[in-house]
C-alpha cells in the first residue's frame, strides 16, 4: 500500500499546533522559572502573562472563536467549538479576575492548554479519518479510467469504459486493468485479481476464458469481446457496494450518536446548575465556576461519536484486503452474531464438479464411457459434462438425441439405441440392471436393451470444508447442509464434514421454504446466516438475515441479493470474516465503555474538586485519541493466524 | 428517489449526526443518512419535487455546519 500523506488541511494544522505547542511551552517553562506575574510590579501584573498566553491562545484557536461565533449567530448552541470557547473563555476570566483582585496569578497556562490539546485531539482525529478512508479508497483503484475499443476498420481508440456496448472488441494492454467483463478472443496472459479477491498468486487467461473487470493484465495484450455494460460489469457493482457500505448504520453506531444528542446538553445543564447553585449557598463564585467549566471541556462528544464508525470502518477495510466484501457496519454487527449457518452443498461445501468416481464393471469402462458420452455431448448439465470431460474424445455423431425429464437421454441412430440414465429410465425400458450402491450420483447405461453399466458420480468435498466447518462448530455455532440429494448421500456427506445438521432432497425451489422454517423456528436472537455460490439462490440470500455469496467475482445477482459477498470461492473466508467481525465488535464495546467511563468518572472527579482542566482535557482528547487507536487495531494481519493448508502466499503489506 | 452526495470539508462525526437528524426532518425527506467516514450522504425524496428538496437539504446543512458543503 502506497505511504499515506496528510491532507493539506492536516499539513497546515500540523504546522499550526507546533508553533503553538512550542511558543506554549517557552512561555509555560520562563514562567515556571523567573514567574511572570513578577516581572512587573503592580496590580496590572497580570497583564504580562496573560498577553503572552492570549497570543498562543489565538494561534491556536482563532478558527475555534470564529466558528463558535458563527454557530450561535446560526442558532446552533451546543456545539463543541462553542463549548470549548466558553470553557477556555471562561478559565481566561476567571484568571484575569483573580490577578485583578490581587489574589496569586495562575490560570492562564490552563486555558491555553486546553484549547491546545483540544486542537491536538481534533488534527489527531482527522488524520486518523483521513488514512482509514484511504484503505478504503485504495479499494477504490480498482476503477478502469478507458478503454481502448477496437472499431470496424481495425483502428483502435481509447474510449471511456461506459461508452462500450456488449459484444464490442477490446484490447487489454500489459499493465491495464481490464475495464469490463468479457471473453478473450485472442491471446493469452497472466492475470492479477487481487485488488478483487485478495488472492495473490496470479491468474492464468488464454482464449475463451472468462476475464473479470477491474484485474490487471500482468505479461501480455489480450483481445477481449465485451460481455457485460460497464454499469453491470463487476467492477461497478464492487464500488457501488464499497461505496454504500457507509449507508448502512449499525446499532451500536446509532446508540452513540443518540447517547450524543443528550449527553451534551445534559451536562452542560449540570455545569451551569454547578456553577450557580453551590456558588449562590457558598460564595465561593471561582471555585464552582472553575468546575463548571472543566465539565464543559469533558462535554464535548466527537471523541465518542467518532470511534465507533472508525472501527466499523477499519473493520470492513479490513475484511476487504482479503477479498471479503461486507455491505454495511450493521451486518459486520449482525455476523458477530450469527450462530446458525445454513449452507448450500453444491459449489459451496463441495467443488460442483461431478468427478467420476467409479466406473462399474472396471472392464468395460471405456466402453461405458464412450456410449455415456454420446448420449451426453449436448448437454449443460454438470454431471453430463463431467462425462464428456472425462472421455476426452471427439464422440460419434449422428444420434438424435431425446431428452427425457427427470430421467435422462435417449441417443437413436440407424435402430441402435443408448439408454444413459437414471433408475427411472432403465425401469421405463425394461432393463435389468445392477444397482450402484455408492455414495454421489449414478447413471446407468444400456445399449439396445441391454444394460452395459454405470457411471459414479461423486462431487468432491473442497479442501478446507473440514476445517472452516469444524472453527464454526468451536464457536457453536449449528452448521446445517442444505442439498438435492437423497437422504443417505446428504448424511453421508455431513457425517465426513461435520455438520450438525442437513436437509435432504431439496428442489431448488425449496430451499427457500427451509430456510423460512429455520426462521421461523430459531430465536430472538439467533442470527441466520446463509452462504451460497450465488447461483439460482439470490431468493435465499435476500430472505436470510445474512446472506454470503462466494466467488462473488462474476456474479453479480449475487453482489446485488447477499449482504457479505466472499470474492474468493474460499470457505475460509467465512471464519475470517467472522474473526474480523469479532474484534470490531470488541473493540467497539471497548470503545464505548471506555470513553463513557473515563468521561463519567472525570465529570464526577471534577464536580468533587478533585480533577482540575488539565484531567479534563484528558478526558476529551486523550480518550479519543485512546479510542482511535484502538479502533485502528481493529485492521491488523488476520492471515498470520489463519491455518494455510495448501502452502498459501502469505500477502506481504498488509 | 434515492440520489448520493458527496460532501465536503465535513470534519467532525458529531456534527454529521446533527445533519442527518436535521435533514430526515425536512418534510418531503423519506431517509436520509449521513456517513462520516465515507463522507457521503445519502436521501430519499420523492421523485417529482426532488430538486425543491435538495434545496431545502443545502440549506440545511448550511445551517447545521457551515464548513460543509454537499456536491451537488
Amino acid at each position: 500500500m502506497k505511504r499515506y500523506s496528510m491532507s493539506r488541511k492536516d499539513r497546515k494544522n500540523l504546522v499550526r499546533i507546533l508553533v503553538a505547542l512550542a511558543l506554549f511551552f517557552a512561555i509555560f517553562i520562563t514562567d515556571k522559572v523567573i514567574v511572570l506575574g513578577d516581572v512587573f510590579k503592580g496590580p496590572a501584573a497580570w497583564v504580562f502573562p496573560f498577553c503572552l498566553y492570549l497570543v498562543v491562545y489565538l494561534i491556536i484557536g482563532y478558527d475555534v472563536l470564529w466558528r463558535a461565533v458563527r454557530n450561535i449567530a446560526r442558532g446552533q448552541i451546543f456545539d463543541e467549538n462553542f463549548l470549548m470557547c466558553v470553557a477556555t473563555l471562561g478559565a481566561f476570566a476567571l484568571a484575569v479576575y483573580r490577578g485583578a483582585t490581587g489574589q496569586e496569578i495562575e490560570g492562564f497556562d490552563e486555558a491555553c492548554a486546553v484549547l491546545l490539546f483540544y486542537q491536538v485531539g481534533e488534527w489527531f482525529q482527522s488524520y486518523a479519518t483521513g488514512k482509514s478512508r484511504k484503505s478504503i479508497a485504495g479499494l477504490m483503484d480498482i476503477r478502469p479510467d478507458y478503454a481502448n475499443l477496437v472499431k470496424e476498420d481495425g483502428s483502435v481508440e481509447r474510449v471511456d469504459p461506459s461508452d462500450v456496448k456488449v459484444g464490442d472488441i477490446i484490447l487489454v494492454n500489459p499493465g491495464e486493468k481490464v475495464p469490463l467483463d468479457g471473453v478473450v478472443v485472442k491471446g493469452s496472459s497472466t492475470l492479477d485479481t487481487k485488488a478483487l479477491t485478495g488472492e495473490s498468486l496470479p491468474r492464468e487467461v488464454t482464449e475463451g476464458s472468462e476475464i473479470v473487470s477491474g484485474s490487471v493484465d500482468l505479461t501480455s495484450q489480450l483481445t477481449v469481446r465485451v460481455e457485460k455494460e460497464f454499469y453491470d460489469s463487476t467492477v461497478s457493482k464492487i464500488l457501488e457496494l464499497v461505496e454504500n457500505a457507509a449507508d448502512q448504520k449499525s446499532k451500536a453506531e446509532n446508540f452513540i450518536t443518540k447517547f450524543a444528542k443528550y449527553y451534551t446538553p445534559i451536562v452542560c445543564g449540570v455545569a451551569l446548575l454547578l456553577a450557580v447553585v453551590p456558588g449562590l449557598v457558598t460564595t465561593d463564585w471561582s471555585t464552582w465556576i472553575y468546575r463548571a467549566l472543566s465539565f464543559l471541556v469533558v462535554s464535548c462528544p466527537c471523541a465518542l461519536v467518532i470511534s465507533i464508525p472508525l472501527s466499523f470502518f477499519a473493520g470492513i477495510g479490513a475484511a476487504s484486503k482479503y477479498g471479503i466484501l461486507v455491505k454495511g457496519s450493521n451486518y459486520l454487527e449482525k455476523f458477530n452474531a450469527a450462530n446458525i449457518f445454513v449452507f448450500d452443498k453444491t459449489g459451496t461445501l463441495t467443488k460442483g464438479n461431478f468427478a467420476i468416481a467409479k466406473i462399474a464393471p472396471e472392464n468395460d469402462a471405456e466402453e461405458i464411457l464412450r456410449l455415456a458420452a454420446i448420449a451426453e455431448h449436448d448437454s449443460n448439465h454438470p454431471i453430463a459434462k463431467s462425462i464428456v470431460a472425462r472421455y476426452g474424445r471427439q464422440t460419434e455423431s449422428g444420434y438424435t438425441l431425446t431428452d427425457i425429464a427427470g430421467s435422462g437421454v435417449v441417443a437413436e441412430k440407424e435402430g441402435d439405441v443408448i439408454l444413459c440414465g437414471n433408475e427411472k429410465l432403465m425401469t421405463k425400458y425394461g432393463v435389468a440392471y445392477t444397482k450402484e450402491a455408492g455414495i454421489g450420483t449414478v447413471v446407468y447405461v444400456a445399449r439396445n436393451g441391454e444394460f452395459a453399466g454405470s457411471l459414479l458420480i461423486a462431487d468432491e468435498v473442497k479442501p478446507e470444508t473440514k476445517q472452516v466447518i469444524g472453527e464454526l462448530n468451536a464457536m457453536e455455532c449449528k452448521t446445517i447442509m442444505l442439498t438435492g440429494d437423497n437422504e443417505a448421500i446428504a448424511k453421508n456427506v455431513a457425517d465426513e464434514i461435520g455438520l450438525t445438521g442437513h436437509k435432504a432432497s431439496l428442489l431448488p425451489q425449496n430451499k427457500v421454504e427451509e430456510v423460512e422454517k429455520l426462521l421461523a423456528h430459531k430465536k430472538q436472537k439467533d442470527v441466520l446466516c446463509f452462504v451460497g455460490d450465488g447461483i439460482n439462490d439470490a431468493p435465499v440470500l435476500m430472505r436470510s438475515d445474512i446472506g454470503i455469496a462466494m466467488g462473488g467475482a462474476g456474479s453479480d445477482a449475487a453482489i446485488e441479493a447477499s449482504d457479505i459477498v466472499l470474492m474468493q470461492d474460499d470457505l475460509r473466508g467465512i471464519s475470517l470474516a467472522k474473526r474480523i467481525a469479532r474484534k470490531t465488535m470488541a473493540i467497539v464495546f471497548q470503545n464505548i465503555v471506555f470513553s463513557i467511563a473515563v468521561k463519567a468518572a472525570i465529570l464526577i472527579l471534577s464536580a468533587a474538586g478533585i480533577a482540575n482542566m488539565w484531567l479534563a482535557v484528558f478526558g476529551d482528547v486523550g480518550v479519543a485519541v485512546i479510542a482511535i487507536l484502538n479502533a485502528m487495531r481493529v485492521n491488523t494481519n488476520y492471515q498470520k493466524r489463519r491455518a494455510a493448508p495448501r502452502g498459501e502466499v502469505l500477502r506481504g503489506e498488509i | 428517489m434515492k440520489k448520493v452526495y458527496k460532501l465536503e470539508d465535513l470534519d467532525c462525526a458529531n456534527c454529521a449526526a446533527k445533519m442527518e437528524r436535521a435533514i430526515n426532518k425536512i418534510e418531503g425527506v423519506n431517509a436520509a443518512s449521513v456517513s462520516f467516514m465515507a463522507q457521503r450522504l445519502s436521501v430519499e425524496a420523492d421523485e417529482t419535487r426532488f430538486d425543491e428538496i435538495m434545496d431545502k437539504v443545502v440549506k440545511t446543512c448550511k445551517k447545521v455546519e457551515p464548513d460543509c458543503r454537499i456536491v451537488r
